[in-house]
């Protein structure tokens, strides 16, 4: 079971960022196919958000294919969006952490590092496209 | 759209003055309404009014499709906390539900009970004892057992401290999850309508100046800024809400159901608090007579 957190600040809308924390713990291997997401008013209960919020986001989840309700017992992660197992992921987060550290103790700063990050995604993957 | 709260022309008076004149809304059912607007624009009387503890001057209101004065059988359906959420000092907590149990035609005791003992309460306490978030969550309470089809709250969290008004307002939604009930609450606070309100209505002047589903007004609204320019230049399907002009500069929220094309603009989403502020103000500029004195009425 996961638990959700919410970002007021952030400006994305709350069912997003429910949907996208969802995602992320599809993507990291925490949810996997027969895994409950938490019920409606046990999300309500702790964010203290409107239920039909929740809902929405678990109707958007449910027609992306990844969850799916089970009448009377919540709702259910029925597909995965993690492609590597989790010691690949593992093995690729720590080496992105020695990454930062090295780039941290060279004088940057976190926004020259997400520069830096994204100017390389970004490079990267337009040359795989073209 | 079935109304659990609907007005028509309403109005009461007091002596010679109206703390609310012609007011009409409507309000769906279903849903979590945010009622926002600065004092003295009539929220608390539009509350009282639709709970049957004040009587209309002019105009008429439905609440479930009766009159609130019908009789205990219609007062039975409505849960209501009025501001400062009042509970009575001298009488304990259990005393407080056994007093529910008996005025109520329908009352949940089971749940009283259940939500009593998750908040931590001693039945055998004096109600003045409490902390004002306790007393907060027992009138909540009182509300919630005689199982209402439409819950009414006047500013339940305004004098609440932060913590106290989450666990508030985290009762409140389980309630609404598991129940379904539909609920209006006035607040000043919109951060906390933000979570909690999936409809909102903004009244100024006794006047609906904006109400609808949040998601879609949040969708139909725009920041726009780019080089100056006259409100005259935008186009007939951009209403313009709010603007600002520096000698270079425009700044406009527009309400819209149409994209944005022209590219000389940066656009930007508004927020809850940028959607009820620009309203008030508009309200404001258009009509200052109607301005009333800083906390005159209440």
């Amino acid at each position: 079971m996961i638990e959700f957190q919410l970002d007021t600040a952030c400006g994305v809308a709350t069912y997003l960022q429910l949907v996208q924390q969802v995602h992320q713990a599809l993507r990291l291997g925490l949810l996997e196919p027969g895994d409950q997401l938490p019920t409606a008013q046990q999300v309500v209960a702790k964010l203290a958000i409107n239920p039909n919020t929740v809902l929405k986001a678990y109707r958007d989840l449910e027609r992306e294919g990844l969850v799916r309700p089970r009448p009377g017992q919540g709702t259910f992660v029925v597909a995965s969006l993690s492609h590597t197992d989790p010691d690949t992921q593992a093995r690729l987060l720590s080496s992105m952490a020695r990454w930062l550290r090295s780039a941290r103790s060279a004088g940057l700063g976190p926004d020259d590092i997400e520069a830096i990050y994204r100017t390389a995604f970004r490079n990267y993957f337009a040359e795989g496209v073209a | 759209m079935t109304a659990v709260l609907e007005t028509e022309g309403l109005g009461k008076q007091y002596g010679r003055k109206w703390a609310l004149h012609d007011c009409t809304v409507a309000i769906p059912e279903g849903k979590v309404v945010g009622l926002v607007g600065p004092n003295g624009a009539g929220k608390s009387t539009l509350l009282n009014l639709a709970v049957g503890l004040l009587a209309p001057t002019s105009g008429t209101i439905e609440v479930l499709g009766g009159r609130p004065s019908d009789g205990p059988s219609q007062l039975g359906r409505i849960g209501f906390v009025a501001q400062d959420t009042p509970t009575y000092e001298g009488m304990s907590v259990a005393k407080h539900l056994r007093m529910g149990a008996w005025l109520n035609p329908h009352w949940d005791s089971e749940l009283a009970e259940r939500r009593i003992k998750q908040l931590g309460l001693d039945p055998r306490q004096k109600a003045g004892s409490l902390s004002g978030g306790q007393r907060a969550q027992l009138a909540l309470v009182l509300a919630l057992a005689k199982i209402p089809e439409i819950l009414i709250l006047d500013e339940p969290v305004a004098s609440l401290d932060p913590l106290a008004r989450r666990e508030f307002l985290q009762t409140l939604m389980e309630v609404v999850a598991e129940h379904g009930v539909s609920v209006v609450l006035s607040s000043h606070l919109i951060a906390d309508l933000e979570r909690v309100c999936d409809y909102l209505i903004v009244l100024v002047a006794s006047h609906v100046q904006l109400s609808g589903d949040v998601s879609a007004l949040l969708a139909s609204h725009y920041h726009l800024s780019g080089p100056r320019r006259d409100r005259s230049a935008l186009p007939a399907n951009q209403a313009v809400i709010e603007e600002s002009h520096t000698d270079k500069q425009s700044v406009f929220m527009v309400r819209t159901d149409d994209p944005i094309l022209d590219p000389a603009w940066t656009v930007k989403p508004v927020t809850l608090d940028d959607l009820v502020l620009g309203y008030m103000r508009q309200a404001r500029e258009a009509e200052p007579l109607h301005r009333p004195g800083l906390g005159v009425l209440r």
